[in-house]
């Protein structure tokens, strides 16, 4: 085990469906310049950058290179670090390890994305396999709605019961003025009431059954940093560290077609696996609040069977008992989550600094109103890949 | 004359980008794509460790970690694992093309094999396209060595 490393500092760009007024590299610098603030530090006492997002969402392939003005990488180390959805959960994981191996105190995770500057399903279809996929793929959507057929199939789910998700998402986003959707129509509405209207409105555009407009994430410009800083200064940058308990990632496959798609195999390996390292035994009792990365609702039910918080086909009950809702025993996405902002590249490493924020005490109006001990982060990317990040309050032993 | 409401903001268009890439498909892979255009058959190949089988075949087994060489005939029939219905048109990026909705989108793990193919099918009923129903692989009239020899599926 190396060095104790906490999350000090967090800062994002009001996430957004186009932001004209900045280029790439202005809007990285947003991010950073909100995230320095936070930590109350300079570029100066940066010792190393970590940035990612996907290339070709802009066409501009290199970002580790010509972003250098805006992340404040100016004759710094960089890497860059690309891996799908959960690039921005892969980043901050990378910025971990150049802390936790001693070699740096101070590192800047940056997330990014101008979904506004290209087509965003095309840019998702060139992530795969051009000879066996492609030509027949289904779209970035259909990839998602097939998982849910299995999952309806098996347990007899319904689309009220994806919808719940959705608007579960959707209200919290009302607390985050960060958020990308703020959809005030649905303010003070019961839960109940709204997900009537979603499962039968026909302006709720069927996109790839059985997912309407209202189960996807949205397409956003934006990006997100984060400051991890090793144990030797954390404490005396931060008043309450994040720090971060344990982490895993896991990929098992090429082509979509060898899922298993009775299970999240991937999330829940890594779930498993970070459990183990915390000496986590019933994540629903012990964990405080997640950022769970869910791209689509029906990833709200399934998924959560998969990180463990309850048994197979059980994910409906939680949600509507509102166990995941902002009051209750496990509060989900206070942020409003993946489904309320999606500037890809940065859209994990929103999870990991909202998490991180819930334990600091900052999360302002979406801070939950318990005490935080320990929180949730996941990455989910094509092609099935997922990262999983627990951030705790106490240091470490 | 400066508007109310502030400059007028610029973007730069790339204009109609295209970039023409040559893949390489592979000895397994080929001899896969070769099988549907000469005898209009399915081959997958079999793991000699775990036995599973995989379509479209493949070097190595990710699980098992072990080079596969037993090619083995697999079923122009099979069984719905996942599908959807897509409603909503999207541009090919490969082609530029915008496929017509909706249709049938269904992963097929054909008999005598362990993983799904994903393809088209020639239905849209949400009241057929369902997990677990039978299918039939339809082919091209003329085939020319690719996935799409495939037409579409269609259900038996």
């Amino acid at each position: 085990m190396g060095k104790r490393t906490a999350i000090v500092g967090f800062g994002q760009t009001y996430q957004r469906s186009s932001r004209k007024d900045v280029n790439g590299v202005e809007l990285i610098n947003e991010a950073v310049i909100a995230a320095l603030a936070d930590a109350e530090l300079t570029i100066k006492d940066i010792d190393a950058v970590v940035i990612g997002n996907m290339d070709h969402f802009e066409g501009i392939n290199y970002v580790d290179m010509w972003s250098v003005e805006g992340s404040g990488g100016v004759m710094k180390p960089i890497m860059k670090v690309t891996t799908g959805g959960t690039t921005g959960t892969t980043v901050a994981m990378c910025a971990y390890y150049h802390v936790a191996s001693g070699m740096f105190d101070k590192v800047l995770a940056i997330g990014w994305e101008k979904n506004s500057e290209s087509d965003t399903t095309g840019a998702i279809i060139t992530a795969f396999d051009p000879i066996w996929e492609r030509p027949n793929i289904g779209g970035a959507i259909a990839g998602l709605a097939v998982e849910a057929s299995k999952y309806m199939d098996n347990y007899g789910i319904t689309e009220r019961d994806g919808a719940r998700v959705a608007v579960r998402e959707r209200l919290h986003a009302l607390n985050n003025p960060y958020a990308h959707l703020h959809q005030e129509w649905m303010k003070g509405m019961e839960a109940d009431k709204i997900v009537d209207l979603l499962v039968t409105s026909e302006q709720n555009q069927m996109l790839a059954y059985p997912l309407r407009m209202s189960d996807m994430c949205p397409r956003t410009d934006g990006a997100a940093a984060v400051i991890f800083a090793s144990e030797d200064i954390a404490e005396k940058i931060a008043p309450i560290p994040a720090w971060v308990i344990s982490t895993a990632n896991r990929h098992n496959y090429v082509y979509l077609g060898d899922i298993n798609w009775d299970a999240n195999d991937t999330l829940e390996a890594a779930s498993r696996k970070v459990f183990e390292k915390a000496g986590v035994k019933e994540p629903l009792k012990e964990i405080d609040i997640c950022e769970i990365y869910l791209p689509y609702s029906y990833a709200g039910l399934k998924w959560m069977e998969s990180i463990g918080f309850c048994g197979p086909g059980q994910g409906p009950r939680l949600v509507w008992d509102g166990v995941t809702d902002m009051d209750g025993e496990l509060p989900v996405n206070p942020s409003g989550g993946v489904m309320s902002s999606n500037p890809i590249g940065a859209t994990a490493l929103l999870r990991v600094g909202e998490a991180a924020w819930q334990i600091m005490g900052k999360a302002g109006p979406r801070q939950v109103k318990k005490d935080v001990n320990l929180a949730l982060a996941t990455g989910f990317g094509g092609c099935n890949w997922a990262d999983v990040m627990l951030l705790g309050k106490k240091r470490p032993s | 004359m400066e508007k109310k409401k502030g400059m007028e903001l610029l973007t730069i268009s790339s204009g109609d980008m295209f970039q023409p890439y040559r893949w390489s498909v592979g000895k397994y892979g080929s001899k896969f794509l070769l099988e549907i255009k000469e005898n209009k058959r399915f081959i997958g190949v079999k793991c000699p460790k775990c036995g599973r089988v995989y379509v479209p075949p493949r070097k190595v087994c990710g699980r098992c970690y072990v080079a596969m060489d037993e090619f083995v005939p697999v079923s122009d029939e099979g069984e719905i694992v996942v599908c959807a219905i897509i409603e909503f048109g999207f541009v090919d990026p490969s082609t530029g093309v915008q496929r017509p909705v909706p249709y049938g989108y269904v992963f097929v793990k054909l008999d005598g094999a362990d993983t799904a193919l994903p393809h088209f099918l020639d239905s849209a009923d949400p009241e057929k396209v369902k997990v677990g129903a039978r299918v039939k692989a339809v082919f091209e009239e003329e085939c020319k060595g690719s996935i799409m020899d495939i037409k579409h599926f269609t259900l038996i």
